[in-house]
């Protein structure tokens, strides 16, 4: 009970502190409105293209918005020393980090959703797999939000923790067949590609958008599954191994 | 009430801890009893924080047995944290929320309930006299506000162990007078107290017992009662002389080869004997080499002599460290 009350303090902490703040607005809104107006304009295909773009766009929200974020709930509190109050808690180490976290993947589920809403306008949505959609969402937003963790958890200041996280996003939204499929890649490239967890996460919101997957759903399911445990294990590592010496 | 009544709180024997080439804690070992407001002193680098880290649960030790409350926390840090709460050398509360929320949210983390928190959280900051400023965020506080607040945080959820890492460092006298004043009253009150500080005169005034750190090692552990004995039967004087004490020095040695004699500034002289110390022939001598005396007082013997006594550090560097890291939080 005593690490429940704990948990729900820290997710609605830093909620209230930190997701519900206006600049945070920027990823939820802003980041995917730009997105589809670039890739809309840029395709040339008019509405008619919307649902070849909606999954990349929704990828790219929650992957951006969890991963930039984690870098200040986390990096920054370590830096201001606030989160050794937390480390301090009579609470496991593994449902602290989830409560750091939680607050990350209910953002990145929100943002996902922006884009549906705003395509909700101009296309049919009544073809949409919901069931495939929505673990589709919360996985990417897991895993995304492990990765951020990670990212966080490695370095001591926020500028690296940004900075470092551009060097997984950026090369993600063209590796991992967001916006062009991962097969038009040079052979050379595509190994990275099945190295990277929205690769999986992608697949799963094509085939739920548009009923184009390229892999069984449940491999992409187990598949960033494995990622999500993964990401998580190897950053309670980290903390274990950099912050309690 | 003596140790031996009670119950130990922490066992700590054989502790170890190693940065690269540092050996910062290098096997130590003590007991802290039930009731018992115990000084660790040490200068800065000693090993203070590093070890208080291992007891809290934020460092691990390379080697050697920590039990809290019974608990073997040797392996697992964590499992006996529910006991004990933790006040850092430096501010750690969230500069963005009030000091109200700050307070309800470190009762959270302990698992208390909403209303007990928030009653307890009002409770504090009256106590503290920082009711008027308890929806202000924590961030713009003074650094006196800000310890305060920190300390509060510590025992939100009435600890019975409290853990305080340099508590009155950089803060000003009024604020370091009413901080140790509150360590006093939380241990009559019942709370068992494991306080590092550098200041000796805090940790004279506060402690039962002591231990005496330096480097990694722990060189003298006692109560403070028997520490003083150490002093019984010394007579100190210091003179307060318009200049050259470095060459009184000399001439009070030659003159009076029993007598200790340091210089303790280039206007001060500080003697010592184990007999009474006649103050008219010393007059004479300094004046007669052409220097005034301004004043002559006696000196009650403290715990710092001891402490230099024991540790072998000079205490004029040690006075510097105090100095430099006080920012005006003396006694």
């Amino acid at each position: 009970m005593i690490a429940w009350i704990a948990f729900g303090n820290i997710l609605v902490k830093d909620i209230r502190t930190y997701y519900l703040k206006p600049p945070n607005i920027s990823w939820g809104l802003l980041f995917p409105l730009v997105w589809t107006g670039m890739f809309f304009i840029r395709s040339g295909s008019g509405v008619d293209g919307l649902p070849t773009l909606l999954p990349g766009v929704m990828a790219i929200s929650i992957l951006f918005g969890t991963t930039s974020l984690l870098a200040v709930t986390v990096t920054f509190e370590k830096k201001g020393r606030s989160f050794e109050r937390l480390l301090l808690a009579p609470i496991p180490l593994e449902l602290l980090m989830l409560a750091k976290t939680a607050g990350a993947i209910l953002f990145g589920v929100a943002n996902a959703f922006v884009p549906v809403v705003m395509a909700a306008f101009w296309m049919d949505l009544s073809n949409i797999h919901w069931a495939t959609l929505l673990p589709a969402i919360l996985l990417i937003a897991i895993s995304s939000t492990f990765l951020g963790l990670f990212i966080a958890v490695s370095v001591s200041e926020v500028f690296e923790a940004q900075t470092f996280s551009n060097f997984f996003r950026f090369p993600m939204l063209f590796l991992c067949g967001l916006f062009f499929p991962v097969s038009q890649l040079p052979s050379w490239l595509r190994p990275i590609s099945f190295a990277l967890p929205l690769t999986y996460g992608a697949d799963l919101l094509h085939g739920a958008v548009n009923g184009t997957a390229r892999m069984p759903v449940g491999l992409s399911v187990s598949i960033l599954t494995g990622f999500c445990v993964l990401l998580f294990l190897a950053s309670l590592g980290m903390v274990r191994r950099r912050w309690i010496l | 009430m003596t140790p031996e009544q009670g119950r130990k709180v922490i066992e700590v024997r054989g502790l170890k801890k190693r940065f690269g080439a540092v050996e910062a804690v290098a096997g130590i070992d003590f007991d802290v009893w039930e009731g018992e407001l115990f000084g660790f002193l040490g200068p800065n680098g000693a090993g203070k924080s590093t070890t208080i880290n291992m007891l809290v649960g934020l460092a691990r030790p390379d080697a050697g047995t920590i039990r809290i409350g019974g608990i073997d926390c040797s392996t697992n840090p964590k499992a006996a944290q529910h006991l004990m709460g933790v006040v850092p050398d430096e501010n750690n509360l969230h500069p963005e929320l009030t000091g109200f929320d700050n307070l309800c949210f470190c009762g959270a983390l302990y698992g208390m309930t909403r209303r007990d928190r928030e009653s307890r959280a009002r409770e504090l900051l009256g106590r503290f006299g920082l009711t008027a400023a308890g929806n202000r965020a924590f961030g713009g506080y003074s650094k006196g506000m800000k310890r305060k607040l920190t300390i509060a945080a510590g025992i939100i959820h009435s600890p019975a162990l409290l853990f305080m890492d340099e508590p009155t460092t950089g803060i000003d006298v009024a604020s370091a007078r009413q901080i140790r004043q509150l360590i006093a009253e939380l241990n009559a009150c019942g709370t068992t107290i494991f306080l590092t500080t550098h200041y000796i005169e805090e940790a004279e005034r506060l402690c039962q017992r002591i231990a005496f750190i330096v480097n990694g090692r722990i060189v003298r552990t006692d109560t403070v009662q028997n520490l003083m004995r150490r002093t019984d039967g010394r007579h100190i004087v210091q003179f307060t002389v318009t200049g050259g004490a470095g060459r009184l020095r000399e001439a009070v040695m030659a003159e009076f080869p029993t007598l200790q004699c340091h210089a303790v500034s280039d206007t001060e002289i500080r003697l010592e004997s184990p007999e009474f110390v006649r103050i008219g022939p010393l007059v004479r001598l300094i004046e007669g080499c052409g220097a005034a005396v301004i004043e002559a007082r006696l000196m009650r013997p403290s715990l710092e002599e001891v402490f230099v006594e024991i540790t072998g550090l000079d205490a004029d560097v040690l006075k510097r460290e105090q100095e430099r890291t006080r920012g005006g939080g003396g006694l």
